[in-house]
């Protein structure tokens, strides 16, 4: 099939493009970048903004560049006085309605409404108008909404719509008066909300942002040794995407440096939240062949990922028999650490403070759900910082994080496989635990190690694979738009799979809602940056001795130490979880 | 196979969503399902819930929103763009500010300002008595009178600012007598 191509000029540069290519998407390939807020490559149009506005010949009035696709002969300026003077002057304006507190605010530096304010020359602010006045929302465990903030370019309600399906949020009111928010604007924890903190990567203010942990990790590391022994535990998809911040190549594998920033900021104990990852594939691979044994039910859904867990329970509460009992990685590390290890180390639970670094924002309402909370009634997990946060507070030290030397985990909860790190990417933790059923259904130790049917950042994957004589079908799925397919395909009985594995951010952990905003060069939601991240988390299983989570020696021994027999009593008291419903029930 | 645990909790929200609304309103819902483009019916039903009841409870549009199913935040997000739904029950008493061109220019604003200041309520809103509403609305068709307000179903005109607390005050002993009959 031919294309029809379209002949124009920008800034008097003549180009060839296939028809229905927008003006701004045309420029880029000019390497001209019009400047741009309510726009997202991966989200439908809003066209709100206005920033994006281009001279067209022949037109009185402005064009949005975002919004307008090319015609033949079409002859476009991105950059005369007039287009400038316009921009400069829809920048001001949104500026007049904003906080004038970027020197205190989170998003200092990172902005991209600071950035455009920079770039298109607003030097003073000319207008000054009434400004808009409302209560900041930290009702929510891990998402803090901040309206005055809002320049109401419609990003977080598309992404929460269009990618995750929670359709959560919206304009209400008119005019002057619009504010985002969810229904009735009411407090963001009594909403459909289910905290996976996408809304937080595509803002481009400081709408909207994770709750702050910082301040009770700095003050839980001044404590004296003698009260407190400080515990930390970086999820897999950290190691991959942490370098960013300090300037690194996305996709740069930093395990070693990690270690020993969290080493150099005073954590007593760096444990990894990996030996989690290769337990829960333990207790989860136990559970799935006793399923398929025992005859269900069908299909075992994974439940590492908090956002899906919340979207479980307030959408798809008839799928709860379904999904498995099993905590996440990082909640059974945390349980492990104030049993298991305390009680080796002759320390009482109280005395072991746990931080976890998670690529995630729903982690931190994982982990101040009362399932996740010990009989004295506090949590496993005591403090749950992002990626950005720990970042921020390596830079806040003054820790010179790109030449660090490589530290290694703290035994015995810090040593795991291949098939743990690899968890961070979408079709990681079925291929984990693909590998280790494969060796039990086989009994066979040299089983296959590479699944490539579930690798890759597509939305859906499916396929089917025999193993000893049994054919099983399996699905993975990321971004909550997908689970819904896959979930009603279920439902319907058009399909009988075996295993499902659903992550809620799209492309997995490892483009989570608290992963580092992206470099300029990358948009949020871009699968390259999860694809690079995830090459990254391949590229550490590939250099490990220990590639099944079984074959992990610590694990073992922790079974016959102190746990029993996999998905047994001890076990299932520690290491499993329990859903229920919950309203407010979401709209599938 | 064994039996799946039913922890579906859409019969009991069902339930209490049809106990939240009139019953025509159900009716009307459910006679939509299926249709093409079912959402698109979203305001149609809003105007039959407020024409049932007089306003929009945050209940009451939860409850559209699970039989509808259409989200929650769209539905109040339409109701709150939209004037004319009232997301307050309606006063005892209804008053009207004339904002048309005449009244406008005769001092509507200074009335209004008025008005808001003697009930402590904006235009949209009721008195946490209950006793009066405040709208606005375009001309009533009496300019000789501007600038006028409507209470209920008796034009009040020409009003000065300083006659509105005189006319509410009787509004408030009408309804202080009624009460004591």
């Amino acid at each position: 099939m031919t294309e029809t191509m379209i002949n124009l000029t920008i800034d008097a540069q003549p180009l060839q493009v296939p028809a229905g290519t927008t003006v701004l998407h045309a420029a880029e390939k000019l390497g001209i970048h019009i400047p741009r807020l309510c726009y997202h490559p991966r989200l439908s149009l809003e066209g709100a903004c206005r920033i994006c506005v281009v001279q067209v010949e022949g037109f009185d009035s402005f064009l949005t560049a975002c919004s307008h696709e090319v015609w033949e002969g079409m002859n476009v300026q991105t950059n005369s006085p007039e287009i400038r003077l316009a921009r400069r002057d829809i920048v001001e304006l949104l500026l007049d309605n904003h906080p004038m507190d970027c020197q205190t605010c989170d998003r200092d530096g990172q902005c991209e409404l600071q950035k455009q304010a920079y770039r298109l020359g607003v030097r003073e602010r000319l207008f000054e108008g009434k400004r808009k006045r409302y209560p900041v929302d930290e009702a929510s465990e891990s998402v803090v909404r901040t309206p005055e903030k809002c320049i109401l370019c419609g990003r977080c309600i598309r992404v929460c719509e269009e990618v995750q399906g929670v359709h959560n949020l919206s304009q209400h009111g008119r005019g002057f008066e619009t504010v985002v928010g969810p229904a009735n604007l009411g407090p963001m924890d009594d909403s459909a909300c289910i905290q996976c903190g996408q809304c937080i990567n595509v803002c481009p203010t400081a709408a909207f942002l994770e709750k702050d942990h910082t301040e009770r990790v700095w003050q839980a590391l001044a404590l004296p040794r003698d009260v407190k022994h400080i515990v930390v535990q970086p999820a897999p998809s950290i190691r991959a995407a942490i370098g960013e911040c300090f300037g690194m190549p996305v996709g740069t594998p930093v395990t070693g440096k990690l270690i020993t920033a969290l080493r150099r900021l005073g954590f007593d104990s760096v444990f990894d939240t990996n030996f989690g990852a290769d337990l829960t594939i333990m207790e989860e691979a136990n559970e799935f062949l006793k399923r398929v044994s025992g005859g269900g039910p069908l299909p075992l859904i994974t439940s590492c990922s908090p956002g899906w867990v919340s979207f479980l329970e307030k959408f798809y509460p008839e799928m709860i028999p379904f999904t498995s009992s099993c905590k996440s990685p990082m909640s059974m590390l945390s349980t492990l650490a104030k049993t298991y290890f305390a009680e080796k180390k002759g320390l009482r639970p109280d005395q072991i403070y746990m931080v976890a670094i998670m690529p995630c924002v729903a982690k931190k309402f994982e982990a101040a759900r009362p399932e996740h909370t010990m009989e004295d009634g506090t949590p496993y997990t005591d403090a749950v910082l992002t990626t950005r946060e720990l970042a921020w507070m390596i830079k806040s030290y003054g820790i010179d994080f790109v030449n660090l030397p490589d530290g290694e985990f703290d035994r015995p909860l810090g040593i795991s496989s291949g098939a743990a790190d690899i968890f961070g990417a979408t079709g990681g933790v079925m291929e984990a635990a693909l590998r280790t059923a494969a060796v039990k259904l086989t009994g066979d130790e040299l089983g296959p190690l590479v699944f490539e049917d579930v690798r890759g950042v597509t939305g859906l994957k499916e396929a089917t694979l025999t193993i000893a004589g049994m054919e099983i079908n399996i699905a993975v799925s990321n971004g909550l738009t997908n689970a819904k397919t896959i979930l009603e395909a279920v439902k319907k009985g058009d399909k009988q799979y075996h295993l499902l594995e659903i992550m809620a951010c799209p492309g997995g952990c490892v483009a989570g809602g608290g992963q580092p905003y992206p470099p300029s060069n990358m948009d949020v939601l871009d699968p390259n940056l999860g694809r690079l991240r995830a090459k990254a988390l391949y590229q550490i299983d590939v250099n490990k001795q220990l590639r099944r989570s079984h074959e992990n020696p610590a694990i073992d021994h922790l079974y016959t130490d102190f746990l029993g027999e996999p998905n047994g009593e001890k076990a299932h008291h520690l290491l499993h979880t329990h859903y229920q419903a919950r309203t407010t029930r979401g709209i599938k | 196979m064994s039996t799946i645990a039913n922890t579906d909790n859409w019969p009991a929200i069902k339930a209490a969503a049809e106990a939240a609304l009139p019953a025509s309103v159900v009716k009307f819902i459910a006679s939509l399902q299926g249709t093409v483009h079912s959402e698109s019916h979203l305001i149609a039903i809003l105007h039959l819930v407020q024409a049932e009841t007089g306003w929009l409870s945050q209940d009451q549009m939860g409850a559209v929103a699970q039989l509808a199913q259409i989200p929650v935040a769209k539905v109040t997000g339409v109701a709150t763009f939209y004037h004319y739904f009232r997301l307050q029950p309606r006063g005892r008493h209804m008053i009207n500010v004339c904002l048309g061109t005449a009244c406008y220019v005769k001092g509507a604003d200074k009335i209004s300002q008025r008005l808001m200041d003697n009930l402590g309520i904006a235009f949209g809103e009721t008195t946490k008595d209950g006793m009066f509403s405040l709208e606005s609305t375009r001309c009533l068709g009496t300019c000789g009178l501007a600038p006028v307000v409507m209470i209920d179903d008796q034009v009040h005109g020409p009003v000065g600012p300083q006659e509105v607390s005189l006319i509410l005050e009787k509004y408030m002993k009408l309804d202080k007598a009624a009460a004591k009959v």
